[in-house]
């Protein structure tokens, strides 16, 4: 088997997989019902992503005991490598706006290098993704715009969650071995590369909302290492549950 | 100010549609966010490959208390149809 393929495989899959975990948990929650519908099509969107790294990631894994079911819900904690920024929690709708945000940003950028990997598998869930995130990003870079540009109360609150978040965006653009051994022979996308249009992309959108930019000093990390924080235990006794009590059901 | 975002119609053109049907409303605080709520509320199933919205305050709806003089009077002209002659093949979506 291919590790460095398989780990980052793995590494796309579970962003797209904890984000959709956190923004299916307001499915009925949400503050309207429209809104309630936005975020939980956006999930639905990237499940579907996910599926499809996790099939491939099975495969290529060469274990016909590895599927896609057991890659999504029977890892232990450590074995997921998602960026610290999606595990973070919805406090408030102007914290899971701006989650999206500093995600969605990030994600367009990637999925349009992604497109160009030497991998034909990876170019098409690309290919299919794209479509979906561009969309993503317009209904949260909007919904920053609103938030900040908004209310004092939408203002102050949407400010508070862009100054807590910030920490975990440096993190996005932090290379594993295997992102580096992708990045070697084509496959992967070199991040570094993004990382100055990103933050060109996010700092355009938090000027016109008239928020702030902070400037951080620190930045969270460990997530990509599979060290994540205290939220991370609570996401996957909530997701991984049925499967554990009923091994093997189906629907 | 009232709390409540107004209320929108929406219309969907389904993709062999000819026309936009009215398929609903919703709430949003204006046009841009009622065509985003829009698609997200009524074509997540591939229901459609055009919207119109429109606020439902510029809509000028006819009093269900004057349904008698309004519509009655057509209800036994038949003849008005028109079903008593035939219609030539090229003369479509009749």
């Amino acid at each position: 088997m291919n590790n460095n393929l398989y780990n980052y495989i793995i590494g796309i899959a579970d962003n797209s997989l904890i984000l959709g975990q956190r923004l299916g948990e307001l499915c009925g929650h949400g503050p309207s019902l429209e809104t309630d519908i936005a975020c939980t099509n956006i999930s639905l969107d990237l499940f579907g992503q996910v599926r499809s790294y996790f099939q491939y990631a099975a495969q290529v894994s060469g274990d016909e005991k590895t599927t896609e079911d057991t890659l999504a819900f029977l890892r232990i904690e450590r074995e997921y490598k998602n960026v610290l920024l999606v595990e973070q929690p919805n406090t408030d709708f102007g914290y899971t706006i701006v989650r999206q945000f500093l995600f969605d940003a990030y994600h367009l950028l990637f999925l349009r290098e992604l497109e160009n990997s030497k991998d034909q598998t990876l170019v098409a869930i690309a290919k299919k993704s794209v479509k979906e995130v561009s969309y993503h990003w317009r209904f949260s870079s909007d919904w920053v715009r609103r938030l900040g540009d908004g209310t004092t109360e939408s203002h102050g609150r949407v400010q508070e969650a862009v100054t807590d978040l910030w920490m975990y965006t440096d993190e996005l653009f932090h290379q594993t071995d295997a992102d580096q051994a992708m990045i070697a022979t084509g496959v992967g996308v070199n991040t570094s590369a993004l990382k100055e249009r990103y933050y060109q992309m996010i700092t355009e959108v938090l000027e016109e909302a008239t928020l702030e930019v902070p400037e951080s000093k620190y930045w969270h990390k460990g997530g990509k290492q599979g060290i994540h924080s205290e939220h991370m235990g609570y996401i996957l006794s909530d997701m991984q549950y049925m499967q554990r009590t009923y091994p093997n059901m189906e629907w | 100010m009232s709390k409540n975002w107004p209320l929108w119609e929406v219309f969907v053109r389904s993709k062999n549609g000819l026309e936009h049907r009215h398929c609903g409303s919703l709430h949003a605080a204006d046009a841009q966010m009622a065509m985003a709520n829009a698609r997200d509320v009524y074509t997540r199933r591939s229901e459609g490959v055009s919207i119109w919205v429109v606020e439902s305050s510029h809509i000028t709806a006819s009093n269900p208390e004057n349904n008698g003089e309004m519509f009655e009077p057509a209800a036994d002209k038949v003849y008005r149809h028109p079903t008593f002659y035939d219609l030539p093949d090229e003369v479509k979506h009749m």
